[in-house]
């Protein structure tokens, strides 16, 4: 199997922010979500695999090869997408598919057409008047438009209403029907990435928590929640955090089955939802800090 | 081949998707050697991840129910005398519950009915 990407320990430190030892890779052929709480890393990731901020440390190999030696024929095979459409607002999608096309020899005007189509854009009405659902789904049709092998988003479904945002899921799962093309997109809309991906990888304070598929994620995490005697200081320790209330405790396991060989048929066990392991993480991280 | 996928469930995905291919299989409302669709575009249609589709068609072509021929596809595999003769089992299983129950509506005695068995089975004999 080979690797769209590959990170290996990255750094990257800003004043109060330092991006620690990231790694993961992204098999050719799958969609992997990056998640994260605001400020966690996600697009500083994104950034420094574009080459659009130095990395300080570590290794990033796009379909192989160096992200700053082989940048340029790297890029030809990018398609992304940023939170932010940075485009000209006065010009319109024609004008502004001019601009853009002559950039890659692989340039189709048929699918943006058919992308326009789909995401209802018009083509003659300048993109300051377009909203911003509309300007993200220009941002998309652009970066989906020259047969990219990798496609990159930083938070693609931010402002998007719910119909877009499937419309759009829809369109990458299309995308994902030839077997060399990979996907990376951020996002804190978790059912987006509960949707879409195969591969989900959780980064908090700079740091990579956990990068596995999402059928492993969805099968060791789990919510266990039962009365305040089960808890003591051994049994505590098998929870990523656990809350303490009045009438019980509700914790996230990272392996429900060790939970279940110590709280047994007393305890109730739930699937954990990402925004459940987001949460509990996150606690983690605010309790050691 | 119909597959319904709940997520509400605590059943796996991938079990889920197993179980129902199965049971098609084993009622032959999927034939030997019909084609299945690819794990990509099923992975499409169920708005699920390739990986989970993967790992189903993994655990059916393990347990002999489907085969995979490298750049043709995945097909229905050529059943075995033994995965044969359940399915038959099953379908005779089925048809006597239906036999059973049409009797207990009637007030058809076991006894009754285990006598009309056997001289139905001996006279063909």
């Amino acid at each position: 199997m080979t690797n769209a990407l590959e990170i290996t320990n990255l750094c990257k430190s800003y004043k109060g922010f330092h991006l620690q030892n990231v790694s993961f890779n992204l098999p050719t052929g799958y969609i992997m979500g990056l998640i994260g709480p605001n400020g966690a890393g996600k697009t500083t990731i994104i950034k420094t695999i574009l080459n659009l901020v130095m990395k300080q440390e570590g290794s990033i190999k796009v379909f192989g090869l160096d992200h700053q030696k082989e940048e340029v024929a790297i890029k030809k095979r990018i398609g992304f997408v940023f939170d932010t459409p940075a485009f000209y607002p006065h010009l319109n999608l024609k004008q502004l598919k001019n601009v853009v096309a002559p950039f890659y020899e692989q340039w189709d005007n048929t699918v943006f057409d058919d992308l326009l189509d789909r995401f209802t854009l018009p083509l003659n009405k300048p993109l300051k008047q377009f909203s911003r659902g509309m300007n993200m789904k220009a941002s998309i049709a652009i970066a989906l438009s020259h047969h990219a092998d990798f496609i990159i988003m930083d938070e693609p479904t931010s402002g998007l209403d719910p119909v877009v945002r499937r419309e759009m899921l829809d369109v990458l799962r299309g995308i994902m029907q030839d077997e060399n093309k990979s996907i990376l997109f951020s996002s804190h809309v978790t059912s987006d990435i509960e949707q879409a991906a195969d591969f989900i990888t959780y980064v908090n304070q700079g740091q990579v928590v956990f990068s596995k598929t999402k059928d492993d994620v969805n099968e060791s995490f789990a919510i266990v929640k039962g009365g305040n005697d089960l808890l003591n200081a051994s049994s505590a320790k098998s929870f990523v955090a656990v809350r303490e209330g009045e009438f019980g405790f509700e914790g996230l396991s990272a392996d429900v089955h060790a939970s279940k060989k110590i709280f047994g048929e007393q305890a109730v066990y739930e699937k954990a939802s990402l925004e459940d392991i987001m949460f509990y993480h996150n606690l983690k991280f605010k309790s050691t800090n | 081949m119909k597959i319904i996928i709940s997520n509400a469930s605590p059943e796996p995905i991938y079990q889920q998707i197993c179980s129902q291919i199965k049971t098609q299989i084993i009622s032959s409302e999927l034939e030997e050697g019909a084609p299945l669709p690819s794990i990509r575009k099923l992975a499409q249609e169920l708005h699920i991840s390739v990986i989970t589709t993967k790992r189903a068609y993994e655990e059916l072509e393990k347990e002999g129910f489907i085969d995979t021929v490298v750049g043709k596809g995945t097909f229905v595999a050529i059943q075995n005398m033994e995965l044969l003769r359940e399915k038959k089992m099953k379908s005779i299983e089925d048809q006597m519950t239906k036999l059973v129950q049409e009797a207990q509506r009637m007030g058809i005695e076991l006894a009754e009915l285990q006598e009309i068995l056997t001289i139905l089975y001996t006279e063909n004999d």
